[in-house]
């Protein structure tokens, strides 16, 4: 595949907020009629475990205190959380996303603990076989 | 503004940046092509963010009007 409208988003962060705006560029692509591929790694694929996707995952350690206000305000105001931004996003178009199997072996996550989100599991070939000569955003 | 004749209402009042745009395009996928949706939105974004979605889906920005701080757009499908 060598779509040059395709986004590839690698996901490595595990925090609320590198995780919302990984999904706001998921959600804005899609309604573009954008494909997006998403390759979730590490502390990112942790956060999909389907036991977790719906907890508190913290902010990044620039937020502070006030950033973790502002945050809590804009939730308090009725923005969806990431995870429901990334269900409408799929309902929307055409985004996959896979979990990195490294990151898999790492934190001993079997495929049946993730959230139906995760559409499979995939190696670094194949994300790039996905990608083509393809932008990637990592985050 | 002149009276249109409307299929369906999206008040994306309150969202951020980008629901206002994913509610319309999901409401869009439910209307047919030539029928008007009215759109609500207080995000700043929303402004270019319209335009520029328009623009790339081939959807028409028929009008565009602004009162008390809510963008009101209304939107011809394809």
């Amino acid at each position: 595949m060598m779509d040059e409208q395709l986004l590839s988003l690698v996901l490595f962060s595990g925090t609320d907020d590198k995780l919302n705006a990984a999904a706001v560029l998921t959600a804005g692509a899609a309604a573009l009629g954008r494909p997006v591929h998403v390759f979730l790694q590490y502390w990112a694929l942790d956060a999909f475990r389907k036991d977790r996707i719906d907890l508190d995952h913290g902010l990044a350690p620039e937020a502070g205190p006030e950033g973790r206000k502002a945050v809590d305000a804009l939730r308090a105001a009725g923005q969806p959380s990431w995870a429901e931004t990334m269900r409408q996003a799929k309902d929307l178009g055409e985004v996959e996303i896979q979990a990195c199997s490294l990151s898999m072996d790492l934190l001993a996550i079997e495929e049946s603990d993730l959230d139906p989100l995760v559409d499979g599991v995939e190696g670094v070939t194949a994300f790039y076989l996905a990608t083509g000569n393809g932008q990637i955003v990592f985050i | 503004m002149t009276t249109h004749d409307l299929t369906a209402t999206v008040d994306a009042r309150n969202l951020s940046c980008p629901m206002p745009i994913v509610r319309t395009a999901q409401q869009m996928k439910t209307i047919a092509s030539g029928q008007l949706i009215e759109v609500l939105a207080t995000d700043p974004g929303s402004l270019k963010d319209f335009s520029a979605w328009t623009r790339s889906t081939g959807n028409t920005l028929v009008e565009q009007t602004q009162e008390n701080g809510v963008f009101h757009f209304i939107i011809r499908r394809a």
